[in-house]
């Protein structure tokens, strides 16, 4: 009788965890793919000027990001001069009022108020197209702006 | 004899060395911020009323579209932006700022609250340049706001904290200080000093 004693008292075996290793790296994974910073896909070259008198981008206020640049490799059919790239795509400039409106419509109404408009140029694109758009977001209301820059000495936006 | 088996190496510890991936990764990924510099644009509507401004009290600052600058109807270098905006901006001609340490050159601004800086820029200007100019300008408020918030500080229980500590400390929530009391002295400074930047279109 002794021989079967043993095996009817452990008649809880344990739950096999060796499984549970695999579950773990796969949320590890999944996590280090999935977490991509939502940037839009920049197609044009952004090469951020410096400058040290810089404030941190609130992100607890909402931002909407402007780009302007001229087109990167890949899209020269679209010209040497700086474009304007709202979302994902080119635009016109008279596109940035209805982009501003889009922008507001999807945030909640307290928030309005609040949206700045985070204007990221590369540093070799004039003027002229800069100001057009600070235009159109005056037409707009968008008033708080921020000019996205890197952090360094200014002396060096220079000598490219 | 029978063949024996490996014995089984234990796994249960995997899970462990998993979450510790995990926490470390979720702990470490910092979102890199954007940081710039902050402006604010003026309102669409035109007020027709024409503010007469002395011209004295306004310094001019146009950028070409070569990128050469011209301060004053002078030609002037990047560096030298900075510290001819302050001796402007702290002047005093008039007498009646009693904080200022400028020269009180009767032929440049009255007093900060009524200097102007202008800025022009042509269509060709560089954005570098443009920004490096802003740059220069908005370092020039800030070094006369913290030679202020040095003085002001002390009295006020904020001792060697300059005024962009002082704003730092003031959006940091971890700060444990008397957050009233350091607003009220930021916006003092700021009453002394206000940022009067206009541009040209």
């Amino acid at each position: 009788m002794s021989k079967f004693k043993n095996k009817k008292d452990d008649s809880l075996p344990a739950v096999n965890t060796a499984s549970l290793p695999d579950i773990v790296f796969m949320l590890l994974f999944f996590f280090m793919v999935v977490t991509v910073m939502r940037e839009d896909t920049l197609m044009i070259e952004n090469r951020l000027p410096l400058a040290d008198q810089v404030e941190k981008l609130d992100k607890k206020n909402p931002i909407s990001y402007i780009y302007m640049g001229k087109p990167a490799r890949g899209y020269e059919k679209f010209g040497t001069e700086a474009r304007l790239q709202l979302n994902d795509k080119f635009a016109q400039i008279s596109e940035v009022q209805a982009f501003i409106n889009a922008e507001r419509a999807a945030l909640r109404e307290e928030l309005i108020p609040y949206l700045t408009v985070s204007l990221k140029v590369d540093r070799e694109a004039n003027m002229g197209i800069v100001g057009d758009v600070k235009q159109e977001l005056r037409k707009a209301n968008a008033l708080k702006i921020n000019y996205t820059t890197g952090t360094g000495d200014v002396m060096d936006n220079m000598d490219n | 004899m029978a063949k024996r088996a490996a014995p089984e190496v234990n796994a249960g510890s995997m899970a462990d060395i998993a979450f510790l991936l995990l926490i470390f990764f979720l702990v470490t990924t910092t979102i890199p911020k954007d940081s710039g510099l902050n402006r604010k644009l003026p309102p669409m509507e035109e007020n027709d009323e024409d503010v007469v401004i002395k011209q004295k009290n306004i310094f001019e600052v146009l950028i070409n579209g070569k990128d050469q600058l011209l301060i004053e109807n002078e030609i002037a270098e990047l560096k030298d932006v900075r510290s001819l905006a302050i001796a402007f901006l702290d002047n005093n001609g008039d007498g009646s700022c009693n904080y200022c340490q400028g020269a009180r050159d009767i032929k440049s601004s009255d007093n900060p609250d009524k200097a102007i800086i202008s800025l022009k820029n042509e269509r060709e200007t560089s954005y570098a340049t443009y920004i490096s100019v802003q740059n220069e300008l908005v370092a020039a408020y800030n070094e006369l706001r913290n030679i202020r918030a040095i003085q002001v500080g002390p009295q006020r229980g904020f001792k060697g904290m300059n005024f962009v500590e002082m704003e730092a400390a003031y959006k940091d929530p971890k700060f444990n200080g008397n957050k009233d009391k350091l607003k009220e002295v930021i916006d003092q400074i700021r009453d002394e000093y206000p940022e009067k930047l206009s541009e040209v279109q």
